[in-house]
C-alpha cells in the first residue's frame, strides 16, 4: 500500500513516457503471453498498466483532443474527470435517469453508458458547448425563464435532452414532450416548467 | 428614474440569480471542484445485515493499480472524536448517534461500509473495491417492521420528557371513537421511500494542513456539517471550512452527517491528499437515510351531522438499532379538526438497518396520508362531502395548544383549490364517472407544517463599485434562496437586484441554521432585512457628516439608487457612493443577527395546503393516471411566485411518487434491499406528471416575522398522497391503505 503523497504522480509520469514510447498502444489484442501473466500475477504492475490505454480523438465542443484513456473509462467519467466538463452531471451511472445526456454526432446518449472509446472521431456537445459564446441557446434562455429547475443538477441533461427532443420532431405536444422527456428524472419535480420551456422553444421556431 | 420601480421585488416573479449558471453547467457542485493531486474513493458494503467482520483481504485491491489506500477498521487511524462524540453530555447517549465508521467490526445493515479504496482514478478505485474481499460470522437479523411490532418502544425523549411531542396525547377522553356511534378503525402502511436527489452524495475532503480541513459537502447545513467533524476530529471549528455552494437536490438527506463523509475525511488523511467520494445510486439506499416504513392506525367517530368526536392515531416507525430517529407523524392528528376527544401513540421499532432521516414534509406527510385517508373515509360513511365534512370540523384556534393562530386561511386554499380543480363535477358514489375504459375520480387531502423560525445572522457591505454584497452561511438546495434573498434586499435598499449579490454556502460567512423544516425564508430572510435597514442606517451616518438631510432622517427612508444615497429618492440629498466609501472599508459593512420573538408564545403558527387530485384509472389494467392536481397553499407572503410554485408543483410531484410508486423493498430473508436502482425503485417522470396548477392564498403572517411569510417545502408535499388515494376511491370504490397504489392493489 502506497501513502506517499508523492509516488502516484511520479507512477503516472512513467507510464505516459512508456506510453509515448511505444508502438503497441492499439494493440492490446496482441499482449504476449508472459506479459499477461506477468500483468495477472503481482510481479509487474507497471507493464500491465501500460496497456491499460488507448488514444483517443474526440471532438468536444468544437475542441479537438487526443487522448489517452482506458478502455473501461465512460464519456461521462472522461468528460467529468479529465477533461473537467463537470456540466454533465453523474446522477445513477446506469442509464437510468439522464442527468448525463450529452450529444454524440447530433444524436442524445447516455455519457454513462458509453465507453469513450466508443466515440473516436466523434463529435460531441456538452452542455459548455451549447451556448455562442456569451450568448444562450434559446433552449438555456427559456430553462431560465420558465424556471425549468430548482437544484440545477438534472439541468444540463435535460436541455440537452430538450434540445434533441425538438430536433428529433418530438415536440408537437405536451404529451409527446412528455413522453420523449422521460429518460430524464427532475426530482424536484420541475416538470410542468420544463415542459413549459420546450414547449416555447419549439413554437417560437427559432433554429435550435 | 429607472430604479423607482424597486419598491415592488417582494412578490415580483423574478428569474433566479444563479439560473445562468445551472443552466450552462456552470454550477460546481461537491464533487466537481478541480484540486491538484485529487484522488478517487469507493466504499465496500457489507454482504451481511448483521453479524461481526472476522477478516478482510485487501490485498488484492491494495495490488491493483493505482490504488494508494485500502482502509478497514484494522488499519484506519484513530478518530478522536469516535471516542467523546457519544459521550459529550448534549448528546444523550442513550437516544444513541450515527455509525462510526471503521471503528469496531460490528456489522449493523446490509451494506454498511466496511472498507474504502482509494485510487487515482474512478475506474481503479471501483475496480479495486470488487477485490476486497469479507468474512463474516453472521448473526440472525430483523429487518420487518410488521413482524418486530410487538417489540416497539416509546422514544427515550418521550421518556425523559412527557411533555416531548413524542410522548403520549390525549385531549378529553382516552380512545373514546371506540364508544362513538358512527365510527371506522383502518391501518395504513408507507413504505420505506428513498430521498434519491438527483446528485449522488458527494464529498471531496482536502486536509490543507495537519489541522486545517476544506469540505466540498453537499449538506443542507455548512455550520451542522463544521461542527460535525470539528468534533470527530478535536478541531476548532474555525478551522474546518465547509463549501455547499451548490446541492443538487436533497429533501432532507443532508440533514445528518454520513460515515461516507467520516472516510472521505480519514482516507484525505491517510494518503495525504484531497479525496472525492461519490456514492453510488445503490449506495443512496443504504447509506444516507429514508423515510422510515411506518404502520399506523387510525380510528375516528363522528356524530351523523358530521362532528368528528374522537379520533385515536396511533403510529410505529423503523429505526436503526444505534440511533433513535424520530419524527412529528402525529402532529397533523392533534391539531387539524376539532375534535374533543383526541388520542395519539407514537413509539418506535429498532430493525438491523441504517438510521431513517426526515424526507420532504416528513412524519407529517406520512401522518397526513393516514388522517386524510380516514377523513374520506368518514366523509363516505357519513354519506358527506369531504371538503363540507372538513369544513364542519374546521378549527378556528389550535385545539392541541389553545392559542390562536397567528394566520390560517385553509378555507380560502379550499375554495380556490375546489374551483380550479373542477370539485362540482365529482359524485358521491364512487365509480359513477368513466370515460371509455377510465373510471375518474376526485380527492383532496389537506397538510399543515410548523412555521419555523431560527435565528440567522447575515453580512451586508456596501462595495466601491455601488453594489451590496450579502453573505450568509445558508445554502440551497434548490428552492431559490439566494433569488428570495436577493429581492427582500432590493425592496429593502431600494436598489436593483443585479446590483446585489448574496452569497451563500460557505461555513466561513455569517451563521444560520440548516436548509430543513420550510424556516430558511422565515429565519433568513428577517436577517437580510435588518441587515439591510442596518447598512442603510450606518451609511445615513456617514452621509450626515456631510448632508443635513441625512441627520434627521429614519434608516427606513434612505434610498441606494444607481451610485447615489439619497433620502426617499430626492435628488437634492444626493450623496455620492465614491464620497460615502472614503470611509474605511468596515464604515460600510455591518453584520445583524435576527431572531424569533415571543410571538411563539403567544400564537400558534404553521403553513396550510389543499391538494386536489383528479385520477383516471383504468378499469381493466389498474393503471392510474394523475390527470389533474392543483395545489393551494398559506404559506404567508409569497416572496416569488415563479420559485415558491416550482416548489409547489415539485412536492406534488413528490406525493405522485409516494402515492402511486415510491416502495423501496427489502427481502427480509437476506435483509438487503432488492430495489437497487431507478429501474426498481421508481419516481415520477416527466409522463407521470400533469401540469400541476399552484394558487398561493398570499396573505402575510405579521407574527412569524415582518416578512410575512411562513414556509412552503414541506407544506407542498404534506397531503397530496391522500388526495390521490381518496381520488382512486371515488373513481372505483377500492380503497387502498397501504402505498404505493400500484395496479395490482386495484384489479
Amino acid at each position: 500500500m502506497n501513502t506517499e503523497p508523492d509516488k502516484p504522480t511520479g507512477h503516472d509520469e512513467a507510464r505516459r513516457n512508456f506510453l509515448k514510447q511505444s508502438s503497441l498502444l492499439t494493440a492490446f489484442t496482441f499482449v504476449p503471453g508472459p506479459v499477461v501473466q506477468a500483468a495477472s500475477g503481482e510481479l509487474d504492475e507497471k507493464v500491465a498498466a501500460a496497456f491499460e490505454k488507448v488514444t483517443l480523438k474526440l471532438d468536444v465542443n468544437g475542441v479537438k483532443h487526443k487522448l489517452s484513456v482506458e478502455p473501461r473509462t465512460t464519456l461521462l467519467d472522461l468528460l467529468r474527470e479529465q477533461l473537467h466538463l463537470t456540466g454533465t452531471k453523474k446522477g445513477c451511472d446506469y442509464g437510468q435517469c439522464g442527468a448525463c445526456t450529452v450529444h454524440v454526432d447530433g444524436q442524445r446518449v447516455n455519457s454513462c453508458l458509453s465507453f469513450a472509446v466508443m466515440h473516436e472521431g466523434k463529435k460531441i456537445t456538452t452542455i459548455e458547448g451549447l451556448a455562442d459564446g456569451d450568448k444562450l441557446h434559446p433552449m438555456q434562455e427559456a430553462f431560465v425563464k420558465h424556471d425549468g429547475f430548482q437544484c440545477g443538477y438534472c439541468t444540463p441533461g435535460q436541455i440537452m435532452s430538450a434540445v434533441a427532443c425538438v430536433r428529433e420532431g418530438h415536440a408537437g405536444s405536451e404529451a409527446e414532450i412528455r413522453e420523449y422527456m422521460s429518460g430524464n428524472i427532475c426530482r424536484c419535480g420541475a416538470y410542468s416548467n420544463i415542459v413549459a420551456a420546450i414547449q416555447e422553444v419549439k413554437d417560437g421556431g427559432q433554429k435550435v | 428614474m429607472k430604479e423607482q420601480a424597486q419598491d415592488k421585488q417582494i412578490g415580483a416573479p423574478m428569474n433566479r440569480v444563479d439560473g445562468r449558471l445551472k443552466v450552462t453547467g456552470a454550477a460546481k457542485y461537491s464533487a466537481e471542484y478541480e484540486i491538484p493531486g485529487i484522488t478517487y474513493a469507493v466504499l465496500v458494503g457489507s454482504t451481511i445485515t448483521k453479524g461481526r467482520l472476522t477478516s478482510i483481504d485487501t490485498r488484492a485491491a491494495e495490488r491493483a493499480p493505482g490504488v494508494l489506500a485500502v482502509i478497514t477498521h484494522f488499519n484506519s487511524p484513530k478518530v478522536p472524536g469516535f471516542d467523546t462524540a457519544g459521550k459529550d453530555p448534549s448528546q444523550p447517549a442513550t437516544v444513541g448517534g450515527p455509525l462510526k465508521i471503521f471503528k469496531d467490526d460490528l456489522i449493523r445493515f446490509n451494506d454498511q461500509p466496511i472498507a474504502l479504496v482509494v485510487a487515482d482514478s474512478w475506474e481503479r478505485a471501483r475496480f479495486a473495491a470488487r477485490l476486497v474481499k469479507a468474512q463474516y460470522a453472521k448473526e440472525k437479523h430483523q429487518t420487518n417492521l410488521e413482524a418486530n411490532a410487538a417489540q416497539a418502544f416509546l422514544p427515550t425523549s418521550a421518556k425523559k420528557n412527557p411533555k416531548s411531542p413524542m410522548a403520549d396525547y390525549q385531549r378529553g377522553q382516552v380512545d373514546a371513537y371506540k364508544t362513538g356511534a358512527i365510527k371506522l378503525e383502518s391501518e395504513y402502511v408507507i413504505p420505506t421511500e428513498v430521498h434519491h436527489p438527483m446528485e449522488l452524495q458527494s464529498i471531496t475532503a482536502h486536509w490543507e494542513a495537519p489541522d486545517r480541513l476544506t469540505l466540498y459537502d453537499k449538506t443542507q447545513g455548512t455550520l451542522a456539517t463544521r461542527r460535525d467533524f470539528a468534533r470527530e476530529w478535536n478541531l476548532p471549528e474555525e478551522n474546518v471550512k465547509v463549501i455547499a455552494t451548490f446541492v443538487g437536490g436533497a429533501f432532507g438527506n443532508a440533514l445528518h452527517s454520513w460515515p461516507h463523509e467520516s472516510a472521505a475525511i480519514i482516507a484525505a488523511k491517510v494518503v495525504n491528499r484531497p479525496v472525492k467520494l461519490m456514492l453510488t445510486r445503490e449506495q443512496m439506499f443504504t447509506m444516507v437515510g429514508y423515510r422510515p416504513y411506518t404502520w399506523q392506525k387510525l380510528g375516528m367517530s363522528a356524530t351523523p351531522d358530521g362532528k368528528i368526536t374522537a379520533i385515536t392515531h396511533e403510529s410505529i416507525g423503523q429505526t436503526s438499532t444505534y440511533e433513535e430517529f424520530t419524527e412529528s407523524t402525529l402532529a397533523q392528528t392533534r391539531m387539524m379538526y376539532q375534535s374533543p376527544n383526541v388520542t395519539t401513540r407514537y413509539r418506535l421499532a429498532a430493525l438491523d438497518i441504517g438510521s431513517p432521516i426526515w424526507m420532504r414534509g416528513p412524519g407529517e406527510a406520512t401522518g397526513a396520508f393516514a388522517l386524510e385517508s380516514a377523513m374520506d373515509e368518514m366523509a363516505h360513511l357519513l354519506n358527506l362531502d369531504p371538503l363540507e365534512f372538513r369544513l364542519r370540523n374546521y378549527t378556528d384556534q389550535d385545539p392541541e395548544k389553545n392559542k390562536p393562530w397567528s394566520t390560517k386561511f385553509l378555507k380560502e386554499c379550499y375554495q380556490l383549490g375546489a374551483e380550479r380543480v373542477g370539485w362540482n363535477k365529482r359524485q358521491l358514489k364512487p365509480g359513477s364517472l368513466r370515460d371509455g375504459d377510465w373510471l375518474i375520480g376526485y380527492g383532496m387531502g389537506v397538510g399543515t407544517f410548523g412555521a419555523h423560525r431560527g435565528a440567522a445572522t447575515v453580512g451586508a457591505q456596501l462595495l466601491p463599485n455601488g453594489t451590496v454584497l450579502l453573505q450568509c452561511a445558508t445554502t440551497d438546495i434548490g428552492p431559490g434562496t439566494g433569488t428570495v434573498m436577493t429581492q427582500i434586499a432590493a425592496e429593502t435598499l431600494g436598489l436593483s437586484p443585479q446590483k446585489i449579490t448574496f452569497d451563500l454556502g460557505k461555513s466561513s460567512y455569517p451563521k444560520a441554521g440548516t436548509q430543513g423544516g420550510s424556516s430558511t425564508v422565515n429565519s433568513v430572510g428577517p436577517a437580510v432585512q435588518e441587515a439591510c435597514l442596518a447598512l442603510k442606517d450606518k451609511l445615513r451616518g456617514i452621509a450626515a457628516s456631510s448632508n443635513a438631510a441625512f441627520a434627521s432622517a429614519k434608516k427606513e427612508d434612505v434610498t441606494l439608487t444607481d451610485g447615489y444615497l439619497t433620502v426617499g429618492g430626492n435628488a437634492a440629498t444626493r450623496v455620492a457612493y465614491a464620497d460615502l466609501l472614503r470611509q474605511p472599508e468596515a464604515a460600510t459593512a455591518v453584520t445583524v443577527e435576527a431572531k424569533p420573538g415571543p410571538e411563539g408564545q403567544k400564537y400558534s403558527m404553521y403553513s396550510f395546503s389543499v391538494h386536489f387530485a383528479e385520477v383516471r384509472v383504468h378499469q381493466l389494467t389498474g393503471e392510474v393516471r394523475v390527470s389533474k392536481l392543483v395545489s393551494c397553499a398559506d404559506a404567508g407572503t409569497i416572496v416569488n411566485e415563479k420559485t415558491a410554485g416550482n416548489q409547489m408543483k415539485g412536492g406534488a410531484v413528490g406525493g405522485i411518487g409516494m402515492a402511486l410508486m415510491e416502495h423501496a423493498t427489502i427481502d427480509d430473508r437476506f435483509g438487503r434491499y432488492v430495489t437497487k436502482d431507478f429501474a426498481d425503485y421508481h419516481v415520477p417522470v416527466h409522463a407521470d406528471s400533469p401540469d400541476v396548477q399552484v394558487a398561493f392564498v398570499n396573505q402575510p403572517d405579521p407574527h412569524v416575522n415582518a416578512l410575512g411569510t411562513k414556509g412552503i417545502g414541506e407544506i407542498a408535499i404534506i397531503g397530496v398522497a391522500p388526495a390521490i388515494a381518496n381520488a382512486i376511491f371515488n373513481a372505483t370504490g377500492k380503497r387502498i391503505r397501504e402505498l404505493p397504489i400500484t395496479p395490482d392493489k386495484l384489479i
